[in-house]
């Protein structure tokens, strides 16, 4: 096999601008977790290269290099099967410059649970020369909310060490824009289409960071990467804590969700800015606290937008835009609203 | 199939193997950004939200690497100051 190589470019200053994450044994410490942008772009290099095929405008990888960014050491990424990991490693090219595995869809808390048992088995013989290896375990909507469900919950009962980020694009993406639990209601799919009989999906979003609470695993988020500083340190906080932690982060999808391909960020700033994907976090000493922007419409209510905000912009809504839909509209927005308003009345830094 | 294997003799599993750095997947662009380096403030958010890498720091100034850009457009359209702009790839 030949010596492969990373492009290399001109770079004055910090590190090359590709390289792969390389802990000699015995490599002690933490990577420091760093807020400054201009300190980041020197020091940190993500855990993705270039040359990845996911879509152009695809939120997923900027949610997996701000996620890197915020890794403490040497960090095993495991996958489940996805946009993110199909696009990432067509054989024989492999997108990622840390340890990475992918076993199959359902399983992916499975294999993320094996990986840190052999983690610790190794350490308690001596066998591993760093004194941490984290798992941070990827899964998209699809194998998290229905597919791989049942093994994450098993998982988070078991209590293995693991970080699980799961980027939620709202459908099963992969396979061509087909509903899962985490679509949302009135959204276009195509196995919910809107017509004469059904205006897009007819249930209800799965709540599936508040499913994640209710094991009363030691940490569970909400994030986008819109919001990337809050992204990075709900990370690292997912990462510090002893036991499972799970990280709900909102991945607008420009195929499905029908919009441009330069607005995936500003979509993601909407959907907090109209309370529909609002940021918190919850450990069992705190209980809910928002975070971010979503704090920041807690405390002054009229920063909240109406969802039309959100809707007009994305073509799987845009049928909620006619004059006839116009009670679809409203109750979308009753929806949302008893989303915010019932996660108002839980959260402890609400102000009364 | 030629003949059946047992578990003993199949392999583990697919190992990809070679850096996805060898796919140029500058190929894919319609629209290229071009930076402007009078306007730019060096707030970085280009760089923290490209999603494919192609933004690059090199201590002083922005580039972005053409080899692997998409043309998403996403850098231009969050640049706060407007000093990306998305031009047609210059045809031969």
């Amino acid at each position: 096999m030949p010596k492969q190589t990373l492009p290399q470019v001109p770079i004055k200053k910090g590190e090359p601008a590709y390289k792969l994450w390389i802990f000699e044994p015995g490599w002690k410490g933490e990577l420091p977790l760093i807020l400054n942008p201009r300190q980041l772009a020197e020091q940190k290099r993500p855990a993705l290269l270039p040359g990845h095929r996911l879509c152009a405008g695809c939120a997923a990888p900027i949610i997996v290099k701000l996620a890197s960014f915020a890794f403490r050491g040497p960090t095993i990424v495991v996958n489940a099967t996805g946009c993110l990991e199909v696009a990432t490693t067509i054989f024989p090219y492999t997108s990622w410059a840390v340890p990475w595995i992918h076993n199959a869809f359902e399983n992916a808390a499975s294999t993320g649970s094996g990986v840190e048992a052999a983690i610790k088995a190794l350490k308690k013989t001596g066998r591993l020369p760093y004194d941490h290896v984290d798992v941070v375990i990827f899964g998209g909507d699809g194998g998290t909310f229905d597919i791989g469900f049942q093994a994450l919950s098993g998982a988070a009962e078991r209590g293995h060490d693991f970080l699980y980020i799961l980027y939620d694009n709202e459908a099963y993406m992969n396979t061509g824009i087909q509903r899962s639990g985490g679509t949302p209601p009135f959204a276009w799919t195509t196995t919910s289409p809107v017509g004469k009989v059904i205006p897009g999906k007819q249930q209800a979003k799965k709540p599936i960071a508040d499913i994640m609470v209710a094991h009363r695993i030691p940490y569970v988020a909400t994030a986008t990467p819109a919001h990337w500083l809050d992204l990075m340190k709900k990370v690292r906080k997912g990462i510090e804590v002893d036991g499972p932690a799970f990280i709900h982060a909102l991945s607008p999808c420009d195929r499905g969700w029908r919009h441009g391909t330069e607005l995936a960020i500003e979509i993601a700033r909407r959907a907090v800015d109209t309370c529909y994907f609002p940021l918190w976090e919850w450990t069992p000493e705190t209980g809910y606290m928002l975070t971010d922007r979503s704090l920041a419409i807690a405390r002054n209510p009229s920063l909240k937008q109406p969802i039309e905000k959100f809707v007009e912009v994305q073509g799987r809504f845009k049928h909620l835009l006619k004059p006839e839909n116009r009670e679809l509209l409203k109750k979308f927005q009753e929806y949302v609203d008893m989303v915010w308003e019932d996660l108002l009345k839980r959260a402890v830094n609400t102000p009364k | 199939m030629a003949e059946l294997r047992g578990y003993k003799e199949l392999p583990i599993g697919a190992i990809p193997f070679r850096l996805s750095t060898d796919y140029k997947t500058g190929d894919w662009r319609a629209l290229r950004p071009v930076v402007d380096h009078n306007k730019c403030v060096k707030c970085m958010l280009c760089w923290i939200y490209c999603p494919d890498m192609a933004v690059i720091w090199d201590g002083e100034k922005i580039l972005i690497n053409y080899d692997y850009c998409k043309g998403c457009g996403l850098c231009a359209h969050e640049c706060p100051v407007k000093a990306i702009t998305m031009e047609p790839e210059p045809t031969e």
